[in-house]
């Protein structure tokens, strides 16, 4: 009995092996293929790199110099870091405080931003990325803008499912000692938030940091995201340089592996936390 | 805080409810008049009445062949995502070495970015395609089934954890006692697991089709459409009508209206049947 079961056990081992590697093989193909000279790419993209074939990091430096990566990589660091603070930090305070502070103003603006979170972006895609124009908000900065205007809903949703929880007490405890309302939201409720701030960043940097549309549309022209430069590769069938695209590609998902690799804890629990109340 | 001070209120809800209104309040309601609009650039939308809804129907085929495209990926990645999920969550429940590992490994596709997915499986597609002599445009069969493979790389490691979340919740001692009674392995998983985890199914199911209904970055790397937009889901068809072809803007932001009321009835179905569900426990 005991040996049979460890039998058993072995063999799901092997097989959950296998579809590891099945997993991983698409990543490691391409991390393959951007070593490999770009014309050897496209027709025999499973076949090693040869004498022949091997391109050394030359694709790396094309692909940077054709999609200019590395401002591509700063903007889309600047706008998904800044994005991500302001969500968190204006969300939370919205949160709170229409949590708190019940009139019929606060749940008329709770269901609102709740009823964001259901429409799809490309109902309002049109419309937004004018309304960018006509406010000046076309441009690394103002993007923060929109992200935290469309954001809103999910982070403040899930801040206020984890205020209610918070027992008034401790506030009210915090008021008798002579705190005014931003003390006590910045000095007692803040800290207590701060396993779902977490959650509300992960969720909101995975998203924004590989977001395509909304930032094409509305600074693609200028500034280009990580996304929107390897979308730009692209460009007519059968010119593009695939070595550059590989390069692209393995450059792009590079930070996200070390992001997830290093907050692996705390992005998972954040993602399972965001699809149950989601 | 029962009461706060006006300003106070202002202070903490201004910052986001000014964006709110700028990035969706306004461009909603505005969408909204514009579907029933013929308009350029905003400025110039004259009143068209229900035309674009017509149009979008009629112009051409291309809004219901993207309906139908959707919903059938939806029904296949819905089922096959879910199946593969729950199968892998019931395999890393038990004890084999390395389940921490294989978690990490599998749900590591949900991170990438849709464009960055798709341009890595048109590599591995067409790669294997081309023995063929065809690419992944040859048929828009072969834009569905590659996405289908995409979308389930993707969302697989995703869904399983949550059905691991599932799974984990489910009490030892229920299954002790079953195994006393006699059960083996096959009758616990389906009469005591498989019950037991429907909340999460409820969840994965919901979650899998507005994100298969909504997709749109894996959709235009991979095919970006072709052949002949056959292989376009509705967020591409919409994106296309309105950006492909000057003059059709006002049939866009109509096809945009229909899709944000079919994704809101999913939403609103997931809700009223999750609710009922929660009543019952």
């Amino acid at each position: 009995m005991k040996n049979r079961e460890v039998i058993r056990e072995r063999i799901l081992f092997i097989l959950l092996l296998i579809l590891a590697l099945l997993y991983l093989f698409p990543m490691l193909l391409v991390l393959m293929n951007s070593f490999k000279g770009r014309f050897y790419i496209s027709d025999t993209p499973f076949a090693l790199p040869t004498a022949e074939t091997f391109a050394g990091i030359k694709n790396y430096f094309s692909g940077i110099e054709k999609t200019g990566f590395l401002p591509a990589f700063g903007y889309s660091l600047f706008i998904t870091v800044f994005s991500v603070g302001t969500i968190v930090l204006f969300t939370s305070m919205t949160a709170w405080c229409i949590t708190r502070v019940k009139s019929k103003f606060s749940s008329f603006l709770y269901y609102l931003l709740v009823f964001s979170m259901i429409v799809p972006f490309q109902m309002v895609m049109f419309t937004m990325s004018k309304m960018a124009n006509i406010c000046h908000l076309d441009n690394p900065v103002g993007i923060i803008v929109l992200y935290l205007g469309f954001g809103a809903g999910l982070s403040v949703f899930i801040f206020s499912g984890f205020i209610k929880g918070i027992p008034h007490e401790i506030e009210e405890a915090a008021v008798i000692d002579g705190c005014g309302p931003i003390q006590t939201f910045f000095l007692v409720v803040l800290p207590i938030l701060k396993p779902i701030c977490i959650t509300v960043a992960i969720l909101n940097t995975m998203w924004i940091w590989n977001d395509y549309l909304l930032p094409y549309l509305v600074i693609g022209n200028n500034y280009k995201t990580i996304p929107i430069a390897v979308q730009y590769l692209q460009g007519g069938y059968g010119s593009r340089d695939m070595g550059a695209m590989m390069a692209m590609l393995v450059l792009a998902i590079l930070p996200i592996i070390i992001f997830y690799l290093s907050l692996q804890k705390y992005i998972i629990k954040g993602v399972v936390a965001g699809a149950v109340k989601g | 805080m029962q009461k706060m001070p006006k300003k106070y209120y202002v202070f903490f809800t201004l910052p986001t409810l000014l964006a709110f209104v700028i990035a969706f309040f306004i461009p909603f309601l505005a969408g909204i008049y514009l579907s029933f609009t013929e308009f350029r650039t905003v400025t110039d939308a004259s009143w068209v009445g229900f035309n674009n809804y017509i149009l979008a129907f009629t112009d051409d085929q291309n809004f219901i062949n993207a309906l139908i495209f959707t919903i059938k990926f939806a029904i296949v990645s819905v089922v096959l995502i879910n199946v593969f999920a729950f199968f892998l969550a019931y395999l890393l429940t038990r004890s084999i070495p390395g389940t921490n590992i294989f978690r990490t490994i599998f749900f590591m596709p949900n991170l990438i970015g849709g464009i960055i997915l798709g341009y890595i499986w048109q590599l591995l597609i067409n790669g294997i395609l081309i023995n063929f002599g065809v690419d992944i445009t040859f048929d828009a069969s072969y834009g569905f089934w590659g996405l289908v493979v995409l979308m389930n790389w993707q969302m697989v490691g995703y869904m399983m954890i949550i059905y691991i979340a599932g799974i984990q919740s489910i009490s030892n001692e229920l299954i002790e006692a079953a195994k006393i009674d006699g059960a083996n392995a096959w009758q616990i998983l389906k009469s005591i697991i498989v019950p037991m985890v429907m909340p999460a199914v409820t969840i994965c199911t919901f979650l899998t089709v507005a994100n298969s209904f909504k997709l749109f970055d894996q959709n235009l790397a991979l095919t970006a459409g072709a052949p002949d937009r056959a292989s376009a889901m509705l967020a591409l068809d919409i994106f296309t009508t309105f950006y492909g072809r000057i003059g059709s803007e006002g049939v866009g932001q109509a096809k945009a209206v229909m899709f944000f009321m079919i994704v809101a009835a999913i939403v609103l179905i997931q809700l009223r049947l999750t609710r009922s569900r929660e009543v019952e426990s």
